[in-house]
């Protein structure tokens, strides 16, 4: 059977140091997280896409540790091509980020897991 | 689109709480089934007249047979709708529609958790996400935290905005023997509490405590015959937009104001008319979404809104006057506990907190994160 599991081929593709989305044939609309139909029309004519990385901080919040532990933000990234996803921004302090920043992905591997993130475009 | 309710034709006759703040010792269905007993009683019933039952606890997801069985009852309708903290507006709302209908004559709404002394701390409800886990949200603040940043960004609104709604929350507080937390909360105390998730800090969260709350609605004929003062239910609705916060649309836009907007129609009234608000303040950030969202101010202008004691008691627009679950009691889901404290707004009998004359009263209810809203508008005789 060809139809696709979507969860499992995206952690396949990420593991892979790709990271990729659902596009809808019909509507050419994209599709993250991915699933078997499209939201609203239920189309299953997807395929897979490289994601362009771009994005924008939608909101941004820093969760505190413990000191000396700094730290971490959980950020809100609208992608260029439409969705949105939770995500991190790498390569600044957590108080830097800043919603309506410019960032770009990258694929990093943390706990022997392939996990996208994103740093300052 | 239609969207027809019975208005005025089903009633709430009896609404307790239980085990307020710490109830060691007890089981969350010996928590229900304790409010429960209270709330019939009030209406002169026993558990053996319940032939509508609704229930949600935390731990048991066929809690609705657990319920009926440790009640000793065979109901013809029962029901454990899982929406987060807004399954006992939902639960209402279906409660309605089957009294009207004649699915059943008798609706039990219970809801007992035991979490403050069993856990310390807030129980999750829902599955780890593989597209949140990565990134170690501490959920459910850190997505209530991305609304208040959105909001804050968007509309300019002030942490010390955020501040006004925990201390108007503490002064109902101070004004009701049953509300946990009861000691003065200044701004500078706001303020010097522990960020957890930013913006949000220890006194923007609501608070973990033990409690249990029961709900007892019949038609409205059948109830002028139970008790003097039945509280009508005039309008009911809910919606739901998402389940995780990445999925949110508009993070300073929430699935309350559909409801509201519905709620307010059917029951043929405006936000101008509503004397006492009870919403579920789970954070700071929704007081003001929640006010926002049912009209009582335009978007983005909730934080200016709730300013200068508006919302505290003497102010023009009592809002959670038992404390809120900020204040007063949050044992996992805090919904049920605003239709309970609406009914006693509206039967007249808070004492201190006591709003004057309240005659029309809204109970909202959230569920996940800001994902699922319901609205219900309550009223006296006078509102038919």
């Amino acid at each position: 059977m060809a139809d696709m599991r979507p969860e499992q081929e995206f952690f396949e593709f990420l593991e892979a140091g790709r990271f990729m989305i659902q596009r809808c044939r019909d509507s050419g609309h994209h599709i993250f997280y991915p699933r078997v139909a499209e939201p609203m029309s239920g189309s299953s004519n997807l395929e897979w896409v490289e994601a362009s990385g771009e994005g924008v901080v939608y909101s941004v919040t820093h969760i505190s540790q413990k000191p000396p532990t700094p730290s971490y933000n959980v950020a809100l990234i609208d992608l260029a091509e439409g969705p949105r996803m939770m995500s991190r921004v790498d390569g600044i302090a957590a108080e830097e980020v800043k919603i309506g920043m410019r960032v770009k992905a990258r694929v990093v591997r943390e706990n022997d897991k392939a996990v996208v993130v994103f740093e300052p475009a | 689109m239609k969207d027809s309710f019975p208005r005025g034709q089903v009633a709430v006759v009896g609404a307790a709480t239980y085990g307020m703040g710490e109830a060691p010792g007890f089981q969350n269905v010996e928590l229900a089934a304790s409010a429960s007993v209270r709330a019939l009683a009030q209406a002169g019933l026993q558990p053996k007249d319940v032939d509508g039952l609704f229930i949600v606890t935390m731990d048991d997801t066929l809690v609705g047979l657990t319920f009926a069985e440790y009640l000793g009852i065979q109901p013809r309708f029962t029901d454990n709708c899982r929406t987060g903290g807004s399954s006992f507006q939902i639960q209402a709302t279906i409660a309605a529609l089957a009294l009207a209908a004649g699915q059943c004559d008798v609706v039990l709404i219970a809801y007992g958790s035991n979490q403050r002394t069993t856990s310390g701390k807030l129980v999750q409800s829902g599955r780890a996400s593989p597209w949140e886990a990565p990134y170690r949200p501490m959920n459910p603040i850190t997505s209530y935290a991305l609304a208040a940043a959105r909001h804050m960004h968007q509309y300019g609104t002030t942490k010390e905005q955020l501040g006004e709604v925990a201390i108007a929350a503490r002064q109902w507080a101070q004004k009701n023997p049953d509300a946990f937390m009861r000691e003065e909360l200044t701004m500078e105390g706001y303020l010097s509490a522990r960020t957890i998730s930013s913006p949000l800090g220890v006194r923007d969260c609501c608070l973990v405590t033990d409690g249990a709350a029961a709900v007892v609605m019949v038609r409205a004929d059948h109830a002028r015959d139970l008790v003097k003062k039945p509280v009508y239910l005039l309008g009911a609705a809910a919606e739901t937009t998402h389940r995780e916060i990445a999925n949110m649309p508009d993070l300073t836009l929430t699935g309350t104001a559909r409801a509201a907007k519905r709620a307010f129609a059917q029951a043929g009234v405006k936000p101008g008319d509503i004397d006492v608000v009870e919403l579920y303040d789970a954070f700071t950030i929704n007081t003001i979404l929640f006010l926002e969202d049912m009209g009582f101010c335009p978007k983005g202008e909730g934080g200016r809104f709730v300013s200068g004691g508006r919302i505290a008691p003497g102010g023009e627009l009592p809002v959670n006057t038992n404390g809120g679950g900020l204040s007063c009691v949050h044992p996992g889901m805090y919904g049920l506990f605003t239709i309970v404290e609406a009914t006693r707004q509206l039967q007249g009998i808070c004492g201190e907190r006591q709003v004057p004359d309240a005659k029309l009263a809204v109970a909202q209810g959230n569920g996940g994160v800001l994902s699922s809203e319901a609205v219900l508008v309550l009223g006296t005789e006078e509102t038919l």
